[in-house]
C-alpha cells in the first residue's frame, strides 16, 4: 500500500515523531511504499541538523536522515511552518537574507501543496500528532 | 479514474492558544487550489474557531477569523459543526459567523456554508471521506 505520513509535533516534546518513525520503518519492512513524509506545525523541527540530544538519547533527526538515504524517502518540511520556526535551507537562506541554514540531510523545504498532493496520490494518509 | 478525492479537515482546537487552527486554515486555503471535494469539520473546542466577534487585540495575536469568510470564494462551502460540541459550550449557530457561498448550480444563490450536525451524522460524513486531516 502507498502511504503518506504527516508529522505535526516537535521531535522531543511529543512522541508523535518517534511513533511516525516506527510506523514508517514497519511499513517499509512490510513492503509498503512511503510516498512522502510531510512535516507540519512544530513537526518541522524534525528537520534541523543542529539538533544535539544527549548521547544516551535517540537522535530523531539523524534517524530520519538515515531512513531517507536508505530508502530514497521524500522528507518534506512545510515552508510556511519552517519560516516561522527558523528551519532554513540554502534557497531560503538566500531568499530571506539569513546568515546560515540548518536543514538536515535528506530533508527538503517545500509548500503545503506537497501535503495535498500526498493525500491525493496515496492510498492512506496517516497523521501523527495530538 | 477520477483524481478528485473526498478531503475532510477536522478542527478540534480553539483558534488561539496553539497555532493548529491557523495553520489548518492555511492548508485548507492551499488545498482549495487542487479542486478536491472538500469539507471541514469543527468539533470540541474547534467550534470556537467560527465564533463571531473575535477580538484578539489584548492578546497581541493576529485575529485570523475574517479569513474564514473567504472559504466560500474558494469553493470550500461544506462546513460541519458538531451540535454536541456547540451545546456543551453554551453556544448556538447564532453565535457563529454567518459564512455564505454562492451556488453556481443554483443561479449563484447565496447559501449558508455552516451546517450544524449531530455527532452521529458527522460520524457518517467522516466515514465517507478518503483523506482526513486532523488538526
Amino acid at each position: 500500500m502507498k502511504f503518506a505520513i504527516q508529522v505535526n509535533e516537535g521531535p522531543y516534546n511529543h512522541e508523535a515523531s518517534v511513533s511516525a518513525l516506527n510506523f514508517v520503518r514497519a511499513a517499509v519492512d512490510a513492503g509498503h511504499e512511503i510516498f512522502r513524509v510531510f512535516f507540519y506545525h512544530d513537526g518541522v523541527n524534525n528537520g534541523t541538523r543542529y539538533t544535539t540530544p544527549p548521547q544516551d538519547d535517540i537522535n530523531i533527526v539523524n534517524a530520519w536522515s538515515e531512513l531517507a538515504e536508505k530508502h530514497s524517502m521524500d522528507l518534506v518540511v512545510c515552508v510556511a511552518a519552517a519560516q516561522r520556526r527558523g528551519i532554513v535551507d540554502e534557497g531560503e537562506q538566500e531568499r530571506n537574507g539569513k546568515d546560515g541554514n540548518n536543514i538536515a540531510a535528506g530533508f527538503r523545504i517545500s509548500g503545503l501543496g506537497q501535503l495535498i498532493e500526498a493525500g491525493i496520490q496515496s492510498e492512506r494518509l496517516v497523521v501523527f500528532g495530538d | 479514474m477520477s483524481d478528485i478525492k473526498k478531503f475532510m479537515y477536522v478542527n478540534r482546537t480553539a483558534p488561539y492558544g496553539t497555532i493548529y487552527a491557523w495553520e489548518s486554515l492555511e492548508v485548507v486555503l492551499i488545498g482549495a487550489a487542487f479542486e478536491q471535494d472538500v469539507s471541514v469539520a469543527f468539533v470540541d473546542d474547534g467550534v470556537y474557531q467560527l465564533l463571531k466577534g473575535q477580538d484578539t487585540s489584548e492578546l497581541g495575536i493576529k485575529n485570523f477569523s475574517p479569513t474564514y469568510a473567504a472559504l466560500g470564494d474558494y469553493d470550500v462551502n461544506k462546513l460541519y459543526v458538531e451540535k454536541e460540541s456547540l451545546e456543551a459550550r453554551g453556544l448556538t449557530i447564532d453565535d457563529l459567523m454567518a459564512l455564505k457561498y454562492e451556488d453556481e448550480d443554483d443561479d449563484w444563490a447565496e447559501k449558508d456554508s455552516i451546517h450544524v450536525v449531530p455527532a452521529a451524522e458527522l460520524a457518517d460524513i467522516l466515514e465517507q471521506q478518503e483523506v482526513v486531516f486532523s488538526f
